[in-house]
């Protein structure tokens, strides 16, 4: 028999569902007018660098299926770069290459491709393959990321990334997210990615699961998650709530690296962020919701928001306040 | 401002009353029923004349209307003749007619003109017996001496391979189905133009065998543009027995419908010519109590007009299967809002389900996975190949086009008949269906393609099986009124904000007590 929760305990608990999140969030606090800059990742890097916000330098774009031959040019100085779609969803269509054996790349797995390869994948990208929508897309070509020392062992191959999710300019969940041999390098949690769970308050690690498991140690390299501590944790914070007002979009979800000498920037942005962060913090979103609405509510401020989302969304020892669920 | 929530509420539940009402209305006063009871195949015949006037003579289209023979039981007729003088002659000794006649008549006209008689009928018993008919004097043909020479030798032959005039008629018309008949039938058929039928019906007469052709109609579900058979029956003596030309077999076939019995033309055009007679065929099952009283109710209730019977035959048909797909798209609804099943193309299931009512479940299933597993495997070639992606799918799409002939003619000739509904399946959603696995495959492994594979087929089977129901096709082609109710419930579910059972399942370990966190 198939073990099933009940839809009244997953209530009790505040987890809040597909349905859910497409009604009352997506559909209510985010106009699709400002989709925009969250879907294209030129636009999102062009909006954040007109701000000030950090984000991985950008070498070049590639807009036609002609200038992908000359491609050769833009790389060839280049011994590490990521070539990504401007509109990919869900980490789509993303290939890092780590380094060079030769005339072949080497990729983040260690595995070598040849020139013909890169230019096939850019001109997949082109043709919008991995595009919302199908649309013709833009190749983008970035720096690759030099991810900070402390986070050496918590990824296998593939640079960790954290996750936030912003409600009304308030930051409420966020977890790490960690490339593992079964996921092939990506972070993507259904493909067996880790996702640890932060806390707000603290910048620390709250619980680990993989494919809905809770674990305490990276399946790969054997490193426990207990001591993980997000560095520069109210700058990563700052950085997140910066990015609501930017995208204008009520639900979001900011996904932030730390580069080794930059320190946080803004990889992308996701108006449409998934529900799998819950399981790492094993929480519910839906009672953290309802008091960022409160705090949304009661200050403008973004400082004040930042600090009060931090007293009250730490999973140490304060009992959650159970409020009104319905507002959603 | 109201809020979306309650407007949303407010119409689904005026959509659903509206539409439950009505189909009571019609359940209760107009006596519909609800639920399908014994079951008569109506059958809709819609004869399309056309003709183009010739010179500026006056105009005259005489159509010999069908008796009705071997059970069959009319329903209802309608004659559309717009500007045209109309008559319909009934059969009496003065006029020398055995059945009705219609008669188009006008003094001028310029275009090519379409006249219609749409007439509906059911088989009310399926006594195949027709009434007797005196036996005519067989007058030889009148031939010329190669010819004559020819049947003579013909007739000998088949005289000795045959006791009586039934076994010698069977005889004959296999001798004219084979593949390489003899000689003289072959020079026979030269010297009437190749059409069998008459050479049949004179060697039966040079044998002096009083015989005569049943014109008809073959009845085919959605034919159009379907044209006037023939059998044949002879007199063996004792009494009158019918052979189809087709395939030589006794008896009257049970899907033909005799529209005269006897020699003479169905149709005259006088002032016309490239005239032409065709039907269009559609077969709904009606409950009986509907059947019976359907010829008095159609004059009395308005509401009838505005029902899918009120539509030309042809847009029946379509409609009848365009009314099941708001059912489909119900469940699809239903399956991934409350279940949360994932499938490859929102609504690509809605497609293959009805691709798979063409060919059956099983057949259909295995054509599916046979055509998508050797598409991917040809894809996966193409996608070394580095080609950009529209050229990609074009190509997808024409190796699908050619899996389907391959197919088709390999299964026709193994014999297997069900293989070749292949060409029901949608080839370009099949092609982008291939692409988007291939892609999914390339960047989510195959598990992912599985699972949205195995997905979409539920949701097709699922759909599938709803459409298939006889009582859902009842209730959706009496009932188009329920259509409102559907679109309300699709309404209310569109604001479904619960969880999906799919989350039951995700989510089941929240709630462990002891959780081993860090």
């Amino acid at each position: 028999m198939i073990n099933l929760i009940s839809p009244l305990k997953l209530r009790k608990l505040g987890i809040l569902g597909m349905n859910r999140r497409n009604i009352g969030l997506i559909g209510t606090y985010n106009q699709r007018c400002n989709y925009s800059i969250a879907d294209n990742k030129l636009a999102t890097k062009s909006a954040a660098l007109s701000r000030g916000i950090p984000v991985p330098e950008l070498y070049g774009t590639l807009e036609r299926q002609f200038q992908v031959r000359a491609v050769e040019e833009q790389i060839q100085a280049l011994s590490s770069f990521v070539i990504k779609p401007a509109q990919g969803s869900g980490g789509k269509g993303i290939l890092v290459i780590t380094g060079r054996d030769g005339d072949q790349f080497v990729k983040s797995s260690g595995a070598l491709i040849g020139l013909s390869e890169v230019k096939r994948h850019i001109s997949n990208i082109l043709a919008g393959l991995h595009s919302l929508g199908g649309r013709n897309d833009v190749a983008m070509i970035e720096a690759l990321i030099d991810f900070d020392p402390g986070f050496e062992g918590y990824s296998f191959e593939g640079v960790p990334d954290i996750r936030i999710i912003v409600f009304r300019g308030v930051p409420v969940m966020a977890m790490m997210r960690c490339a593992t041999k079964a996921s092939d390098g990506k972070a993507n949690l259904h493909q067996g990615a880790v996702g640890v769970g932060i806390d707000i308050g603290s910048g620390q690690a709250v619980a680990a699961v993989q494919k809905s498991a809770l674990i305490a140690e990276h399946p790969d390299t054997g490193i426990g998650f207990g001591g993980l501590e997000v560095p520069f944790w109210s700058q990563v914070l700052n950085l997140a709530a910066g990015c609501a007002s930017m995208a204008g979009l009520g639900y979001l979800g900011a996904d932030i690296v730390l580069d080794r000498l930059r320190g946080p920037m803004l990889l992308e942005l996701n108006a449409r962020p998934g529900l799998a962060i819950q399981v790492a913090n094993q929480a519910g979103l839906r009672h953290r919701l309802a008091q960022a609405d409160e705090i949304a509510n009661s200050t403008d401020n973004q400082q004040e928001k930042i600090s009060l989302a931090r007293k009250q969304f730490t999973q140490c020892k304060q009992p959650e306040a159970q409020l009104a669920l319905d507002i959603y | 401002m109201v809020s979306s929530r309650v407007q949303v509420s407010l119409i689904a539940a005026g959509l659903i009353i509206l539409g439950l009402g009505l189909c009571l209305y019609k359940a209760v006063n107009l006596g519909f029923p609800l639920f399908p009871g014994e079951y008569r195949d109506v059958w809709t015949v819609e004869s399309k004349v056309s003709f183009r006037p010739s010179k500026a003579d006056a105009v005259e289209v005489e159509l010999k209307l069908p008796t009705m023979l071997a059970g069959w039981s009319n329903v209802d007729e309608y004659f559309a003749s717009s500007g045209f003088g109309f008559s319909v002659i009934a059969p009496s000794k003065d006029n020398g007619l055995d059945s009705r006649l219609a008669r188009w008549t006008r003094q001028t006209l310029e275009r090519p003109t379409t006249l219609y008689y749409k007439q509906q009928m059911f088989r009310a018993n399926q006594a195949k017996a027709l009434p007797d008919l005196p036996v005519p004097e067989v007058r030889p043909p009148l031939l010329e001496n190669d010819r004559q020479a020819a049947m003579a030798r013909l007739v000998d032959r088949l005289s000795q391979q045959s006791s009586d005039r039934e076994s010698f008629t069977s005889q004959l018309l296999q001798e004219f189905l084979r593949q390489s008949p003899d000689q003289d039938s072959l020079f026979l058929l030269g010297s009437y133009q190749e059409d069998s039928l008459v050479v049949i019906m004179d060697v039966l007469a040079y044998k002096g065998i009083p015989a005569h052709q049943l014109r008809g109609i073959v009845l085919e579900d959605g034919r159009r543009r379907q044209t006037l058979s023939s059998l044949i029956e002879i007199h063996n003596g004792v009494n009158w027995v019918i052979f189809d030309p087709q395939n030589a077999s006794v008896g009257l076939p049970d899907n033909f419908f005799i529209w005269q019995r006897g020699d003479g033309a169905v149709l005259n055009v006088l002032g016309g010519r490239d005239s032409s007679l065709e039907f269009a065929l559609v077969s709904n099952s009606l409950p009986v109590k509907t059947v019976i009283s359907m010829g008095q109710r159609s004059e009395q209730v308005d509401l009838l007009d505005f029902s899918v019977y009120a539509l030309p035959v042809e847009q029946q048909g379509i409609f009848k299967g365009l009314l099941l797909i708001p059912v489909a798209a119900l469940v699809v609804v239903f399956m991934r809002v409350l279940v949360g099943i994932r499938t490859s193309g929102t609504f690509m299931p809605v497609l293959i389900a009805l691709a798979f009512i063409q060919t059956t479940l099983l057949v259909g299933l295995i054509i599916f996975l046979g055509l998508v597993g050797v598409g991917l495997w040809i894809r996966s070639y193409l996608s070394r190949l580095n080609l950009l992606l529209v050229s990609r799918v074009a190509a997808v799409i024409i190796v699908v086009i050619l899996l389907m002939a391959v197919l088709a003619v390999a299964s026709y000739r193994l014999g297997l008949d069900q293989a070749l509904t292949v060409t029901f399946f949608p080839t370009v959603i099949i092609a982008w269906t291939i692409e988007r696995m291939s892609i999914l495959w390339e960047e989510e492994g195959g598990h992912e393609v599985l699972i949205q594979g195995s997905g979409s087929l539920v949701v097709a089977v699922l759909a599938y099986i709803a459409m298939s129901s006889q009582a859902i096709s009842h209730l959706t082609f009496n009932f188009p009124e329920l259509m409102l109710s559907l679109l309300g419930v699709i309404l209310l579910l569109g604001k479904y904000t619960g969880f999906r059972l799919s989350e039951l399942y995700r989510f089941r370990d929240m709630d462990s007590p002891h959780e081993p966190r860090l």
